[in-house]
């Protein structure tokens, strides 16, 4: 692989609202250090995309976010959320990642019915009211478009779903809780084609209520959904800019090498 | 040779090994069968032991193994899933953890008249509980915590990660994760290693000869005040069970028809612990489909 000035990089200020933004981040496993000064700012109710290589600390960087990579790796830096640093030590982790959900590479719905997967959450938080459990099951289930397909069997187990129902149950369970910010790591990677179109689908339209963060390896899905995209590389943001720019008009080497294809 | 033929002899060598495994067992199996089942009938399974005169049963030997069963899993499941528990999902990896679980081995590979002779020394003489079902629950304890948290932490670990970090991305604790999605995912894995270990500790002999006595004093079945010495649910009270008293009766027994009680018995244990094997795979099947919603 060419080796590339990583001190460089090209990183817009974004115009719209701002979102979340993380200020020098910083992420150590033990002693090695796998992100290196991670500065962004995410557009509110718009689709970010982190691409790169694989090792390059996209999904890394993602889980720092909602705080996921919590006594795995040591994460120093600003994320400042809603007026407060989310990642500062007294802040309560849970109530974080109540307002920004995550879906995972694979799909990961809990060993319970349909509904349960949905309500377990839910109740866990407090809500108990009938009504508000079947319509945030409801409402859910087609946010993430997969209620017609599932209507009649609510209490069939999760697991006998195909992988790509699956995964969109597990967008829909996120979405029960009323995030603000929703985080995705490469979720449509181990579907198939159709299930993949499924899931862009669906987060074009989650995106009028959302911010969503998407990792992934593919940068066709990348140009088809996302309106910004941040190219990793080595534990560094080389680029960030609009998702058209960075396609069409890249202005670091590593970016245009990248996605020509030369290395990843 | 050719791979094929290599093939073709390692396989036939692979099942002349397990053929033998299966007929020793099968061997064992019937014929402890064989010799015992022909003399089990309800009244052997109803009538006292006799101690002089030939005809006796096995009555309160066989409740007392159960009864033996019941209070050692009351103690020692709880510890050991408190402590599958913790190794499965909170101990950091480090010394103290390696060195808990080395303990814990060394505990599981004590042969257990050592387990029955510590038991002695220090819960009959040093704490003056006496032969008494309470000494022998706890002796066993020793003898069944270490299997119990062992395969307690088997099935929490056999448990996928990407279960517990779904219930960490939607907010919930640790705890509530723990509890309410993993464990029961590997709940149907414990029942099994329950069960298996509550076999064991029904056919435990040389771990109780010292610490629950080798009597069996006539008992009220029909007194439930558990303080009452005369009360079969007395803890209390020195309690010789089935495993033991097969022991007893091939050693140091005088009734006439020692033999044909002694093979009776064993045949009665192996029946039970077999029903023990049986329904730890259908009760371990049926609880699975009924927590994951599956059909």
């Amino acid at each position: 692989m060419k080796e590339y000035n990583l001190e460089e990089h090209s990183i817009v200020k974004i115009t719209d609202e701002v979102e979340i933004s993380s200020t020098d981040l910083q992420v150590y496993y033990g002693n090695d250090h796998a992100i290196f000064d991670a500065s962004l700012e995410f557009p509110k109710n718009q689709i970010t995309s982190l691409i790169g290589a694989s090792g390059s600390g996209k999904s890394t960087y993602l889980r720092c976010l909602n705080r996921m990579n919590e006594k795995i790796a040591r994460v120093d830096g600003k994320i400042m959320y809603q007026g407060t640093d989310i990642n500062a030590s007294g802040v309560n982790v849970y109530e974080v990642r109540k307002q920004i959900g995550m879906v995972f590479q694979r799909p990961n719905p809990f060993a319970k019915s349909i509904r349960e997967n949905i309500q377990f959450a839910l109740k866990s938080n407090g809500i108990h009211d009938k009504h508000v459990l079947e319509e945030r099951l409801e409402s859910s289930l087609k946010e993430a478009a997969l209620w017609d397909e599932v209507k009649d069997e609510l209490d069939k187990s999760a697991l006998e779903l195909s992988g790509g129902q699956q995964q969109r149950l597990c967008i829909a369970r996120s979405v029960a809780m009323r995030p603000q910010i929703l985080l995705l790591d490469e979720p449509a990677s181990a579907l198939d084609p159709i299930s993949t179109s499924k899931i862009e689908d669906t987060l074009d339209e989650l995106k009028s209520h959302y911010t969503i963060i998407i990792v992934t390896h593919n940068m066709s899905q990348a140009t088809r959904i996302s309106n910004y995209t941040a190219f990793f590389h080595l534990g560094h943001i080389v680029e960030y800019d609009k998702t058209k720019n960075i396609f069409m008009n890249p202005s670091m080497p590593a970016t245009s090498d990248y996605i020509s294809g030369a290395f990843g | 040779m050719n791979p094929k033929r290599i093939n073709n002899i390692a396989t036939a060598v692979i099942y002349g090994l397990v053929g033998i495994v299966v007929l020793i067992l099968l061997f064992l199996i019937g014929y402890i069968l064989f010799n015992g089942v022909p003399d089990i009938s309800w009244k052997f399974l109803t009538t006292p032991a006799q101690a002089f005169s030939a005809g006796g049963g096995i009555r309160d030997q066989l409740f007392n193994s159960l009864y033996l069963l019941v209070l050692t899993l009351l103690i020692s499941f709880p510890i050991a899933l408190g402590s599958g528990i913790y190794l499965a999902e909170y101990a950091p990896d480090n010394w103290f953890t390696n060195l808990i679980r080395t303990t814990i081995e060394v505990l599981s590979s004590l042969p257990s008249v050592v387990v029955g002779l510590f038991g002695y020394l220090f819960l009959v003489i040093q704490l003056h509980l006496s032969f008494s079902i309470l000494s022998g629950a706890i002796a066993l304890t020793f003898f069944n915590l270490p299997l119990l948290t062992r395969s307690i932490e088997e099935s929490l670990n056999s448990v996928s990660d990407l279960q517990k970090q779904a219930g960490m991305s939607l907010g919930l604790s640790d705890w509530r994760t723990i509890t309410r999605i993993i464990l029961p995912v590997g709940l149907p894995g414990i029942l099994t290693g329950v069960i298996l270990s509550a076999g064991r500790v029904f056919g435990e002999a040389a771990a109780l000869i010292y610490t629950a006595g080798q009597s069996a004093p006539i008992v009220n079945y029909a007194n439930w005040n558990i303080f009452d010495p005369s009360s079969f649910l007395n803890p209390m009270r020195p309690a010789e069970t089935l495993a033991v008293h097969i022991w007893k009766v091939n050693t140091e027994s005088v009734t006439p028809d020692a033999h044909l009680i002694s093979s009776a018995s064993s045949a009665v244990l192996i029946i039970v612990i077999l029903i023990f094997n049986l329904s730890a795979r259908f009760i371990g099947n049926w609880l699975y489909k009924k927590m994951t919603a599956t059909r």
